[in-house]
């Protein structure tokens, strides 16, 4: 099978004599796999993502999604939760609803209606009147609804509660169609360590480390969360 | 009993053992259908993909077995999961004497240790019935008490 995403020396620098954001990264990511994106602050995991995304262009090397360049046929097959919100927030989130259904036409909307309900948010609210936590999820929401290959989510559950982390790391593992990638970049590594197949560890726009959890486990006799701590040691 | 993973080992071992486990214990019971990859993933907050392989390897073993279309069952062969159970008993028992033994006890220390365990726990399970007795004997003097529990109160109003 091909890789869902393959960056080729890929190179991002912000300013001519800065230090590169991402350095000659060379990753390729398969399909039907749950992918965490680890790194400290400023290591490049936001830089990657928004390349993968078309918000960026490389200054040099490549990003390929399902073989093709990151471009508008690849936003199709890739679902994308960014760091900060896009939306509306004078919409309610029935409109989100119908945004995202209008835009996308892998958009599953009763999977949206049957996430909203079992975290009972209430549809019809103004997305502003929401809590910092229960944007999140609605936005979350909108973005597991999508029929997508590639789920690129950017700190998912950094904003709420533990109950609601386990729902929506429930959510991903019973929703996600079983040739689809998940890409979370996350800081809370031991929540969602158990759920993921494997982790790419970046550091100064480096990919130090590209191994399977359990990988690790057994070479280290420690968690990926206690690697990292390891390894990250400020 | 829920599903809990140690930090510093994989994953996947310990989903098997786990698996294992309540096949042995009859949690699983002989020809009980198993819920899907998805399901039991979710269930334990594990990867789908790390589940398969576990689910896979018990099926090596024999103690489950899929079904083309209907799904997996734990087996029917219940000697098959009595082998298990005692070779896991010898495992544990093993693992206990490998604890032992870095302590400095000899094989033989250890079955002493073991009679004296025995003895003190059949000690205990003696001394439970003597208070269960007990507290039978006093709840029966408190009936007792009871019968005349008015002058009691009549001395306290007076003062």
């Amino acid at each position: 099978m091909t890789p869902i995403l393959e960056c080729r020396d890929l190179t991002k620098m912000y300013g001519k004599n800065t230090r590169p954001a991402l350095n000659h990264v060379n990753l390729k990511l398969n399909r039907g796999r749950i992918i965490g994106l680890l790194g400290p602050n400023g290591s490049g995991k936001t830089t990657l993502i928004k390349l993968a995304n078309g918000l960026l262009a490389p200054t040099s090397g490549g990003i390929w999604i399902d073989e093709k360049p990151v471009g508008v046929e690849t936003h199709r097959i890739v679902s994308y939760l960014p760091e900060r919100t896009y939306l509306n927030m004078g919409m309610t989130v029935n409109e989100a609803i119908r945004y995202f259904r209008d835009f996308y036409t892998d958009f599953q909307e009763e999977r949206a209606y049957e996430m909203l309900k079992n975290l009972h948010i209430d549809p019809s609210a103004r997305l502003k009147s929401l809590s910092k936590g229960t944007k999140e999820k609605v936005q979350l929401i909108l973005v597991m609804s999508r029929n997508a290959q590639l789920y690129v989510l950017d700190e998912p559950i950094g904003g709420v509660d533990p109950a609601a982390r386990d729902y929506i790391l429930n959510t991903i593992i019973t929703n996600y169609n079983e040739n689809a990638t998940v890409l979370i970049s996350t800081h809370l590594i031991a929540d969602v360590e158990t759920i993921l197949d494997e982790v790419v560890f970046l550091r100064y726009g480096e990919v130090v480390l590209h191994a399977s959890v359990d990988a690790i486990r057994e070479e280290n006799g420690k968690s990926v969360d206690a690697l990292f701590r390891e390894v990250f040691r400020c | 009993m829920g599903w809990i993973f140690e930090q510093n080992r994989p994953i996947y071992t310990q989903l098997v053992e786990q698996l294992q486990m309540r096949i042995i214990c009859g949690r699983y019971k002989p020809g009980d259908k198993l819920k899907s990859v998805r399901e039991m993933a979710a269930e334990a907050a594990v990867n789908p993909n790390t589940m398969q392989k576990a689910f896979a390897e018990l099926e090596r073993t024999g103690l489950i077995y899929t079904q083309r279309t209907a799904g997996r069952f734990v087996t029917e062969d219940e000697d098959l999961i009595r082998q298990y159970r005692q070779r896991i008993a010898l495992e544990k028992i093993e693992e206990f004497m490998k604890a032992m033994s870095e302590m400095g006890y000899t094989r033989e220390e250890v079955m002493v240790l073991m009679e004296r365990d025995r003895e003190k726990s059949r000690a205990a399970d003696q001394e439970k019935d003597r208070t269960a007795d007990a507290r039978f004997d006093e709840a029966a003097r408190i009936d007792e008490k009871e019968a005349a529990p008015q002058e009691a109160q009549k001395g306290e109003m007076d003062l």
